[in-house]
């Protein structure tokens, strides 16, 4: 099949950047999204043009790198995969395709369609570990974990920091990630002793981060590659209100 | 203290506010609903005594007298409820200024997701809303805007006030956007205080639509019940 792509063009930072149109000839069906910008950059470099820059890494949907905005839609108009996992048979000849860089002020444009999202790892760095003594490792099942918190505390742990539910909020929220990573632990024994603490301190950095405000669209839930709920989003305000109340929280002793 | 401020000055504390007043005025439009009701309250015009909606009125003026003075704990409520208007207002105000911050350049094709039609409107639908609660308040408040005020005549002024056909649709348009944001109002609320165990989560949507539908119709009735009578021989009139 033949396409048109008008595809987000920067070459750092600073530039103002603009779009650019390319012809994207001979795809085939079973190309997934990356292999046909692969060829394209091929093309443009034969040419002696700048390939387009984009993020990549597993290509399988499991480092949450590849990011990046497909006819208004994160990672594209297929549901519960990455950008990496989408193929080229979900578009037909002779269409047009718009690819953006995820838009956030907490996401800055590196150049084309790689976006830096450390912001996300600082919010990690504000509360996302567990305090434990490493060395010698502990008998699996020494801790007995009922299979729903088990489960719950899974299909949180599933959020791959990709940055679509960024990405995908009007408000360019990221209470979705946040909320994510707060629950993985929060369900499990081992992550109650700095449960408050942590939620606190991620929503808090959350916010100087500059990501907005959640006003519950659900906008998130349905962009996520790894269908991650908002109701976690609810767990999360949950324990940052219950810390804001309890006095023992964050009080040096 | 301290810790509030900080609330406050977070996200989901802004939220919680929003949340809190809310709910206390999504409260005040439930009672005032069932207190328009009133107007449906079988009465005889000759036997000399109020419309249970003027009875009604006159109570609201005279709650706590003579232990509080007239009108007492009627400006008491009002101020609270202004209040709330206020916090809910600014908070809203200030959660728009940072998001809209949070993304300075949108999408060249924008297709929105999820977004219900009701969680879309609720800046805009809160403006609406506000307006119309000026303008309510000129109409059977205080009279200013009322062709035919009387003063105390509730259930007269009602009647007087939806003879004009425009001024009876302004206010069902204006209740339909009300019910609108409290459907994703209610839903929001829930998340915002961290509500979250699996069954409020089933309970959640249906409890917003259910609560919205009752606001509205019980809204529209006493508009749409005098413009019926004025065309027919069953709805309100005078
Ligand atoms: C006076 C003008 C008003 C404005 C400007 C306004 C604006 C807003 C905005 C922007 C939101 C947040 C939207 C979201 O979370 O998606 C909101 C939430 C809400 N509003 Fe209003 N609103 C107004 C009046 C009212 C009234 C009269 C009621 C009660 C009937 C009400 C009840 C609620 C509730 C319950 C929420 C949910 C709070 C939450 O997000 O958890 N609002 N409002
Ligand atoms: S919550 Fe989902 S959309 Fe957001 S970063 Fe994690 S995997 Fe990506
Ligand atoms: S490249 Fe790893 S998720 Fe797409």
């Amino acid at each position: 099949m033949n396409l048109t792509l008008h595809v987000w063009r920067q070459a750092g930072p600073d530039d103002a950047g603009a779009f650019e149109t390319y012809r994207a000839e001979d795809i085939s069906d079973s190309m997934s999204f990356l292999d046909m910008l692969d060829l394209v950059n091929e093309d443009l470099t034969r040419k002696g043009k700048e390939p387009i820059a984009f993020e990549h890494d597993c290509r399988e949907g499991i480092c949450g790198s590849c990011g990046m905005m497909i006819n208004g839609v994160a990672h594209g108009p297929e549901r519960l995969i990455t950008a990496c996992q989408l193929h080229m048979r979900s578009f037909k000849d002779g269409d047009e395709i718009w690819i953006e860089p995820f838009r956030a002020t907490a996401f800055p444009v590196m150049r084309d369609l790689v976006v830096d999202r450390n912001s996300f790892d600082r919010v990690i760095q504000a509360g996302g570990y567990i305090s434990v003594r490493t060395g010698s490792a502990q008998d699996a099942n020494a801790t007995p974990i009922p299979k729903r918190d088990a489960d719950r505390a899974f299909d949180a742990a599933a959020c791959i920091g990709c940055g679509a539910c960024v990405a995908a909020c009007p408000n360019a929220s990221a209470m979705l990630f946040t909320a994510a990573k707060v629950a993985h632990l929060s369900y499990l024994p081992q992550g109650q002793a700095e449960r408050l603490e942590r939620a606190l301190g991620m929503a808090s950095q959350h916010d100087a981060e500059g990501f907005g405000n959640c006003t519950n669209h659900g906008a998130c839930q349905e962009a996520c590659p790894k269908g991650i709920s908002v109701d976690y989003i609810a767990r999360l305000n949950r324990d940052v209100l219950k810390g804001t109340l309890n006095k023992a929280v964050g009080t040096p002793d | 203290m301290n810790r509030v401020l900080n609330l406050y000055r977070s996200s989901v504390g802004k939220k919680s506010l929003m949340a809190v007043t809310g709910i206390l005025l999504v409260g005040f439009v439930f009672g005032h609903m069932a207190g328009n009701l009133k107007a449906f309250q079988s009465w005889d015009p000759a036997g000399g005594t109020l419309h249970p909606l003027d009875q009604y009125g006159e109570f609201l003026r005279e709650f706590g007298y003579p232990i509080l003075p007239e009108y007492g704990v009627l400006w008491v409520a009002r101020i609270a409820l202004l209040a709330a208007v206020l916090v809910h207002m600014f908070a809203a105000y200030r959660l728009w200024t940072q998001s809209r911050a949070a993304r300075t350049r949108g999408y060249r094709k924008a297709e929105s997701q999820v977004f219900s039609y009701a969680s879309r409107t609720m800046r805009w639908g809160g403006v609406i809303i506000f307006l119309f609660v000026i303008y309510h308040i000129l109409h059977f408040t205080t009279g200013d805007v009322h062709p035919d005020f009387e003063y105390g005549a509730v259930y007269a002024n009602l009647v007087t006030g939806f003879q004009s056909t425009p001024v009876a649709l302004f206010y069902i348009v204006a209740v339909g956007a009300l019910s609108l944001h409290v459907y994703h109002g209610i839903w929001s609320a829930f998340a915002t205080l961290g509500v979250q165990n699996a069954r409020v989560e089933r309970a959640r949507r249906p409890l917003a639509a259910a609560l919205a539908i009752v606001l509205f119709l019980g809204y529209i009735s006493v508009p749409v019940a005098v413009l019926a009578g004025r065309w027919t021989s069953i709805g309100l009139t005078l």
